[in-house]
């Protein structure tokens, strides 16, 4: 069902709300929380497709913001809320809303927002591109317990990933970092496999091979930095995305290599080599990854602050001075701002 | 956690507590499938498999292997579980999965008995270790009739497949039934432990797979505010519900002479009971949740006059959902006299200071009014009401249904004032649906279990003292059963026999339509 709202209000969008499920034959609600995506006229398409397909694990009631401000003085003068509320059908299991802010009004999305909130339910905030410098301090952003940016839709993705370092707050999240989870899990999973009595292999270096301008090579770097405290070294690929991961170990190379994107081969010394699927995954799976936990995430943070200094230079990533496994310092250090420049 | 997955991952400096995005893989290991060319296997096991290694949770190196009495090659057993994955797989089919998949899959002709094909089991699981990686680690799952469970793991010890080579396991997975009465379940137990360890065997009970009946424990124990209520003080009594509206179809030959108590009530029914029964354990793990488990059972009562407390029926032909169906007796395969039940209830106390006095009832059948498994906590009426005896003449017992299946979910049942000038007081429902707050799809029951066998975590899997306790309760059943009369016929697609709403009756309750 879908109710079209002109110059309307968040009090006539929550009536509109009320008025669709009654018709729709289910009053109860069970969506767990609210998804807000800002973004505008020409990219609402892609996210909305997305959010949609991953409310089928995650219900939540999507709230669409579309900034238009418009061009000339006259339009950017007036305000005006226009609402289109879908239920049912395509729009997933929960209810979504597309609030079309125009003018001024483009400017105070949050008191647009505010109202619509589910209550007692998270709020996770989507900047499918063109993110605030700062997500936390974002007035949208302070509403919601998880913010979710894609540092890989930005104009240069490693300096935005520098950025995003500095501006950490426990809540904030990027689509680069949840790429790398298969990669990651099948990282881990070959060190938990140890060769029958002997020693698991210590890690001395690393090398993560991937497309130039892939944010999420550098959160694989900076992770394998941040977990094993040896240099690891980034190599530009042709990609897909990213390619390969060396582990280099006294007993030879533990070796994760992808060339097409879909399958790739696992080397480990002493043992035979398999093949690992291991597709690039839509951005509905990336987003339902997301809604899954909605705690800061630890891991994120500790692999983002990692090293910051030298995210940008084509150099090594630099281990941590001591063999302890580096726990992240968020270095006040400026050096990040020029590096990220370059 | 698990034992084997939790050891692993200790000292890798890769894993992090804080780091809850990487999921539990299990590690090198692999699954021979005895009985492959069954139906469960085919609809269950196989695309089980499928759906594990498509959420990215089967090691690299993962390799399938099956037995059965085919003539058939590599291919053609890659083939049958291509085709069983495509009919019957929940996620997406990809081809890179499959093929990761199909590089690991075996088959190995021969009947149980057969010496030779053993041998050849014996190198294909050498050969996988040197070509896979399976570093020794193998499940076998025997998807096989009772019957043959004593040859096949002495085969398996014959040859010794069953011995893990040192720093590696071999466990051993069986399906239900487990045993037929207490001295059968206790030889069967007596059989497998000789060959494999009591914590290396794990047996199938696929309900304690479903996320479900893993969600009571949840809503017991994470919850403030329904143990306060969980007890004596507050509940009534308890109803629990598996009911089929299938007839036995093809199964006549395990069927006639098991019936419904020994097929349902023996093991999901009362493991259902014990997890809404049971303390807190202390942790969970398998020790703990055995032991509770146990204690519960082990304080279940079976009331003293067991003609006036238990009820068995049997169908007969009748309307079921607008399809004509056969009676029992009339099913192929079966003796026209048979004595066998399809429909079992049965009273059962707890005797211990939670729960003396609420009476649990158990009820299951085939041919019923629908297919729904729920445990309904239905609890006392208010002790005084301050409302006229007219206002509340249609409030009932408030309640707690936790629906098992199909709808999967929990409903909380109690009176509300009906919108008007006078007042009225009447039963509303308040519903949680999984459907609606998690995933559209959550992972099959086998999945997990599975992936739980292979990460050698026992949480999920019954241990053999409560399969032994479980027929210690049900054996004096049967055995005034076979005493006394014959089942209670009742029409297919009504919800049971006449006498089983009079073993209500009698304590001054009725059954729940569910």
């Amino acid at each position: 069902m879908n109710i079209d709202l002109t110059h309307t209000t968040s009090g006539q969008v929550n009536a509109a709300l009320v008025k669709a499920r009654r018709a729709a034959g289910f009053p109860a609600v069970g969506m767990v929380l609210t998804l807000v995506i800002v973004t505008d006229e020409g990219n609402h398409y892609d996210a909305l497709k997305a959010a949609s397909d991953a409310s089928r694990e995650h219900p939540s009631r999507i709230l669409v913001v579309i900034r238009r401000p418009g061009r000339s003085p006259r339009d950017r003068a007036q305000a005006r809320l226009d609402a289109e509320v879908r239920l049912g059908g395509e729009s997933g299991t929960g209810e979504t809303v597309l609030l079309r802010l125009h003018g001024e009004l483009a400017g105070h999305a949050s008191s647009v927002v505010l109202p619509l909130l589910l209550p007692d339910a998270p709020v996770v905030v989507w900047w499918p591109e063109d993110a605030p410098s700062s997500p936390a301090a974002d007035l949208l952003g302070t509403l919601a317990q998880r913010r979710i940016t894609d540092s890989a839709a930005a104009e240069d993705p490693v300096a935005t990933l520098a950025h995003r370092a500095q501006t950490y707050a426990p809540g904030d999240t990027d689509l680069a970092w949840t790429r790398i989870t298969p990669w990651r899990s099948v990282l881990a999973a070959a060190l938990d496999q140890q060769p029958l009595g002997r020693q698991r292999p210590r890690v001395t270096a690393a090398v993560v091979e991937g497309e130039e301008y892939n944010p999420s090579t550098e959160l694989l770097a900076l992770w394998l930095a941040d977990r094993l405290g040896v240099p690891v070294e980034r190599n530009v690929s042709e990609g897909p995305g990213i390619t390969a991961v060396r582990l280099a170990t006294p007993d030879g190379e533990i070796c994760l290599d992808r060339p097409d994107g879909r399958l790739a081969a696992l080397a480990v010394p002493g043992q035979p080599d398999r093949h690992v699927a291991l597709h690039r995954r839509s951005t509905a799976e990336l987003i339902a990854e997301e809604l899954r936990r909605l705690d800061p995430d630890e891991a994120y943070h500790h692999a983002l602050c990692h090293g910051l200094e030298n995210l940008g230079a084509p150099a090594a990533v630099q281990a941590a001075p001591s063999g302890e496994p580096a726990r992240s310092r968020r270095s006040g250090k400026s050096t990040t701002g020029k590096a990220a420049a370059r | 956690m698990s034992s084997d997955a939790a050891a692993a991952a200790a000292g890798n400096p890769l894993r992090d507590a804080q780091d809850r995005r990487l999921p539990r893989i299990a590690g090198p290991s692999g699954l021979v499938i005895f009985g492959v060319t069954g139906d469960l296997s085919r609809k269950k096991l196989m695309p089980a498999v499928y759906d594990l290694a498509n959420r990215g949770l089967l090691p690299p190196g993962f390799s399938l292997v099956g037995f059965a009495r085919r003539d058939w090659e590599h291919e053609d057993f890659a083939q049958v579980v291509y085709e069983a994955v495509k009919e019957h797989a929940r996620t997406p089919f990809r081809e890179e999965v499959w093929q990761q998949l199909a590089q690991g899959m075996r088959f190995v002709p021969g009947v149980f008995d057969d010496d030779a094909a053993f041998e050849v089991l014996k190198t294909t699981i050498h050969e996988l270790d040197k070509e896979r990686g399976t570093g020794g680690n193998f499940a076998f799952y025997l998807s096989v009739p009772p019957r043959f469970f004593p040859t096949v793991v002495q085969q398996l010890k014959k040859h010794g497949l069953s011995d893990a080579p040192a720093g590696s396991w071999r466990r051993a997975v069986v399906e239900k039934p487990f045993g037929h009465d207490l001295a059968s379940a206790q030889e069967l137990n007596e059989v497998i432990h000789g060959v494999f360890r009591a914590s290396e065997v794990f047996r199938i009970d696929h309900y304690l797979g479903k996320e479900t009946v893993q969600n009571i424990l949840a809503l017991r124990f994470a919850n403030t505010m329904f143990e306060p209520l969980w007890n004596r003080s507050y509940v009534d009594h308890v109803q629990i519900t598996m009911a089929e509206d299938i007839g036995i179809g093809g199964r006549a030959g395990y069927y006639d002479g098991i019936g419904s108590a020994r097929d349902v009530i023996q093991n999901h029914l009362l493991q259902l009971l014990a997890l809404t029964a049971m303390e807190e354990p202390s942790s969970f793990d398998a020790k703990a949740l055995v032991l509770e488990k146990l204690k519960v059972l082990n304080a279940v009562r079976l009331p003293s006059d067991l003609g006036k407390h238990t009820v068995r029926g049997q169908y007969t032909a009748g309307w079921q959902g607008g399809r004509k169906v056969l009676g029992y007796l009339e099913e192929e395969g079966i003796d026209p006299k048979s004595k066998t039940d399809t429909f079992a209830a049965i009273k059962l106390e707890i005797d211990n200071r939670r729960w003396a006095g609420v009476p649990f009832y158990l009820r299951t059948g085939k041919r019923l009014g629908r297919r729904v498994t729920e445990i309904a906590v239905v609890f006392q009426r208010a002790p005084y009401s301050p409302f006229d005896a007219t206002d509340t003449q249609e409030l009932g017992q408030n309640a707690l249904v936790i629906r098992v299946q199909p709808d999967e979910g929990v409903t909380i049942r109690f009176g509300s004032k009906v919108p008007g000038t006078s007042m009225e007081i009447r039963d509303v429902t308040m519903d949680f649906a999984y459907g609606e707050s998690f995933t559209e799809s959550s992972p099959e029951a086998y999945e997990r279990l599975i992936l739980d066998v292979l990460l050698g975590d026992a949480n999920l899997f019954p241990r053999h003292q409560e399969v032994e306790r479980s027929w210690e309760i049900l054996d004096p059943v049967e055995a005034y059963w076979d005493g006394h009369g014959k089942p209670e016929p009742y029409t297919a697609g009504t919800w049971g026999p006449k006498a089983a709403d009079e073993m209500l009756a009698r304590d001054g309750r009725s059954w729940r339509r569910p």
